[in-house]
């Protein structure tokens, strides 16, 4: 081998490839509901949780979830996190803040943006609601709902918040027939 | 060595577009099948293991999505093979072997519907001499089975005839997707897609999913139900370059077979599921496994007839068993292959409890 060659460090190999997916039993009802500017979660009978994006499967049990539940478009911040660095292919511009966020109803957070307010006013347990765009350009997409702004209510404590969706989800569990995907 | 057996295997429909369910809706009914099957639940399996590959379906991480399926809570000790699951329930038998699990649920999945299947293949190439060429896997296959006319040993008119028996053993098969009688002279007017292979003699694009259970003998689930040994498995690799390799031949076959025969003292088969997804590998198969006609080959149709995927290899093993099961046979082998033309086989050698 000749070791005077340079090395090659970078040449180019496109890959594309053509996928024709369609959304699933679970995912479609969800995304007509978006269209209508509505949340739609489903309830795992199994554990008596709401799952919110449902995704078809209830992750504990592995049995599947059809009963929708319609969800308020009000809810509390979880956990959250500031992006300071842009994401390439982002409209975003930094710094935005993105949270998990627990939807009154449901018993499974999920990720949106928080705005109208300073990054440095985000905090664990706060209040937020839906900001949609207007609802001619809705689409089949969570994208409806531009950002979460606070609600100016007072802080929740998420524990207690816990230990009261525990507590409901229980009530709405169905008595096990046998195991677990018997 | 421990005795392991397989005690409950399920597979979906072998379908050619799956148009609503995704992965995970395809695979909830197949698992709890194949747990009501062997009267076992969640919380008897030890250890999860899954084949499939996330260019099939175009979807990032759907292996992790696909655990949904499974109720991880508590959380199972899991894993996951980018290979067909026949490797995934190789993984398995190895943990078993190593004292670690006396259980396991394996499963494979694919949608191969979604995309283009013979051009995602290609990904599978090397990235600097193959991959930049996008040789699809029907084309490689096309290579494969030119070589073998090249050798005199067989013609077009065999590889049509192994498409004619596949089509009809698959009529007792309700989830093949191919099946029916066709006559030979039939099948030789049909154009080439990939010289001289046909689209008949390439297995059908397929969605579906299949999960199968193995556990210890020791662990046998309490179901009156008839258990089927896996006395014997190996698995062994040839070059990746095709120009490397004679393509007529399967020396991979024919060495992972003398290690199974011998590890399960077992000579004879009475039965063989072969995972050719192209006409030609049957006969090639046939060679390097030396099997003759008192070996009935790929009873339920093979991959001619329903070819899912990531699981085909699997279905080599869930099929065998069914038979098995059914008393008619004593015992089968089965093959699964990886790899564009025959690169990767593995061999097993089952037999009825």
């Amino acid at each position: 081998m000749d070791i005077d060659l340079d090395p090659i460090e970078q040449f180019d190999a496109p890959i594309y490839h053509r996928y024709h997916a369609t959304s699933s039993r679970a995912i479609t009802p969800f995304l007509h509901a978006m269209k209508r500017g509505e949340l739609l979660g489903h309830l795992s009978t199994a554990t008596g949780k709401v799952l919110f994006p449902p995704l078809g499967a209830c992750p504990e049990s592995g049995q599947a979830t059809q009963i929708p539940v319609i969800l308020s478009d009000s809810g509390t911040v979880i956990g959250f996190t500031t992006v300071h660095l842009p994401i390439p292919g982002s409209k975003l511009v930094p710094p935005f803040t993105v949270a998990n966020i627990l939807l009154d109803g449901a018993d499974q957070a999920c990720s949106h943006l928080i705005s109208e307010c300073g990054i440095n006013a985000v905090a664990i347990g706060m209040r937020v609601a839906a900001v949609w765009r207007s609802a001619e350009v809705w689409n089949n997409s969570l994208e409806n709902i531009e950002y979460f702004k606070p609600t100016g209510e007072p802080l929740v404590d998420i524990d207690i918040l816990q230990q009261q969706c525990l507590a409901k989800a229980e009530q709405r569990k169905e008595p096990v027939k046998g195991g677990q995907n018997a | 060595m421990r005795e392991v057996a397989i005690v409950a295997y399920a597979q979906s429909p072998q379908v050619r577009q799956e148009k609503v369910l995704n992965e995970v809706e395809m695979l909830m009914p197949v698992i709890e099948t194949a747990l009501t099957e062997a009267a076992m639940t969640m919380e008897d399996i030890d250890f999860v293991c899954s084949g499939s590959c996330d260019y099939i379906a175009g979807g990032a991480f759907s292996f992790v999505g696909a655990v949904d399926a499974l109720g991880a809570t508590p959380s199972k000790m899991e894993s996951h093979v980018e290979m067909d699951a026949a490797w995934a329930l190789y993984e398995s038998w190895l943990k078993i072997q190593a004292g670690e699990i006396s259980s396991a649920l394996i499963y494979g999945f694919g949608k191969s519907s979604v995309g283009d299947l013979p051009d995602v293949m290609s990904q599978q190439c090397d990235p600097y001499y193959l991959a930049p060429l996008w040789p699809d896997s029907i084309s490689m296959a096309g290579l494969q089975a030119s070589a073998l006319l090249a050798t005199g040993r067989y013609t077009e008119r065999d590889f049509a005839e192994v498409v004619v028996d596949s089509r009809r053993k698959a009529k007792a098969n309700p989830a093949a997707q191919l099946s029916g009688d066709v006559e030979v002279d039939a099948l030789l007017t049909a154009p080439y897609i990939a010289s001289p292979l046909r689209r008949h003699d390439c297995c059908p694009i397929t969605d579906g999913v299949s999960v199968l259970i193995i556990t210890d003998k020791s662990a046998l689930p309490k179901a009156k139900m008839k258990p089927v040994y896996i006395r014997g498995i190996d698995h062994r690799m040839e070059a990746h370059q095709l120009g490397i390799r004679t393509l007529s031949e399967s020396s991979s076959s024919t060495q992972a077979l003398a290690q199974a025969k011998q590890q399960a003292g077992i000579e004879q088969f009475d039965i063989a599921e072969l995972y050719a997804p192209f006409s030609p590998q049957t006969l090639i198969l046939k060679d390097a496994l030396g099997l003759d006609n008192q070996v009935a080959i790929n009873p339920s149709g093979g991959p001619l007839a329903g070819h899912i995927m990531m699981s085909a290899g699997l279905d080599r093993f869930g099929m065998s068993f069914k038979t098995l099961q059914h008393g008619e046979a004593k015992t089968a082998l089965a093959h699964a292959t990886s790899g564009p033309c025959l690169q990767h086989n593995m061999i097993a050698i089952l037999e009825a409890g």
